[in-house]
């Protein structure tokens, strides 16, 4: 039977998504599950990783644990002319994890700027989004800060 | 979940170091042991320990599912404090909300009358579909079991993702 490469590349998310195994030669163990060749595994999975479809590979600290107790999402109000170049700059500081040009909801939403911080407290995050508003100046016309007060659910992005 | 742990020097060179680049090779591992300058067999070790405890949640490749043909979007609600558990068990009960976060407005945390109407979307969560078909379908479903709005927030456009945060204090 042919297999083709979307299912087989659907195969190896499904036995990697939880996590690689960790004994001494992990895509070899992977391969063996799967019927396929280590060879193979790590050229797909290499190729995965050319195409973006793997981000990276590696440890995804819980970030409560190693001290992020604290994460707010700024979201900002600028001109929709220049925003990608502002979204650019603002993505480019080291404690923002994540950031995005998404649509307004007027009139009860202005912002059109999302920014995730993280940091070891509120007061942190805040002096970090004052960083933010600084280096925004007076292309923003009004912000605001939603800080996660609970974690509702988690189950994590992944294909069933 | 072990709020705060005492990680050792060797630790935090694992978390700070090995948040991507994992080497795709024979023996990945003793590679990334020898940079880390601990040996293979300390290394599977310390992840295991760390993936027990919970200080890291996995280790493994981090997809991005897009690229496979489903959507997801972050969206959120306007949920009134009376009608929260009710809101809630309609919310989380659908398989398609992946991560659902309860969020309050700075001013709102500071006391601050919420006229402000960006401090009354409290609910926010993500959707994850087969498909982006799959949204419009979900969000329908979540407004018709609630009655009350729910606005999708699409990214028009990504600047920067990169969940790497080093080791606090």
């Amino acid at each position: 039977m042919i297999v083709a490469d979307e299912e087989i590349d659907r195969r190896l998310i499904l036995a990697t998504q939880n996590g690689l195994p960790l004994v001494s030669r992990p895509y070899h163990q992977i391969g063996e599950q799967l019927g396929m060749g280590a060879e193979e595994v790590m050229a797909r999975l290499s190729n995965m990783l050319e195409r973006g479809l793997i981000r990276r590979i590696g440890a995804v600290p819980n970030h409560y644990a190693i001290g992020y107790t604290a994460n707010g999402m700024s979201v900002w109000d600028v001109p929709d002319e220049g925003i990608d170049e502002l979204g650019t700059r603002i993505g480019g500081l080291d404690f923002v994890t994540h950031c995005y040009h998404r649509p307004r909801k007027l009139p009860q939403w202005p912002y059109n700027l999302f920014a995730m911080v993280h940091g070891g407290s509120r007061t942190e995050v805040l002096a970090k989004v004052s960083e933010i508003a600084a280096l925004l100046g007076g292309h923003c016309r009004a912000h605001d800060v939603l800080f996660s007060t609970q974690i509702l659910k988690k189950t994590g992005l992944r294909i069933v | 979940m072990r709020e705060t742990t005492v990680l050792d020097a060797l630790d935090r060179a694992i978390i700070d170091g090995l948040q991507g680049d994992f080497p795709i090779a024979e023996r990945p591992y003793a590679e990334a042991a020898h940079k880390l300058g601990t040996t293979e067999e300390v290394l599977i070790a310390r992840l295991q320990n760390m993936l027990e405890v919970r200080i890291l949640t996995r280790f493994g490749p981090m997809f991005q599912i897009e690229r496979m043909g489903g959507a997801f979007v972050l969206a959120a609600m306007c949920v009134p404090g009376t009608d929260w558990d009710r809101v809630l068990g309609i919310v989380n009960a659908l398989p398609e909300v992946a991560h659902n976060y309860r969020r309050e407005s700075l001013r709102h945390l500071q006391g601050e009358p919420t006229s402000d109407n960006s401090a009354d979307l409290n609910m926010w969560f993500v959707l994850a579909t087969e498909t982006p078909d799959g949204i419009g379908v979900a969000v329908a479903a979540i407004e018709a079991a609630s009655g009350l709005p729910v606005f999708p927030f699409p990214k028009l456009k990504e600047y920067f993702v990169e969940m790497k945060l080093e080791v606090l204090g």
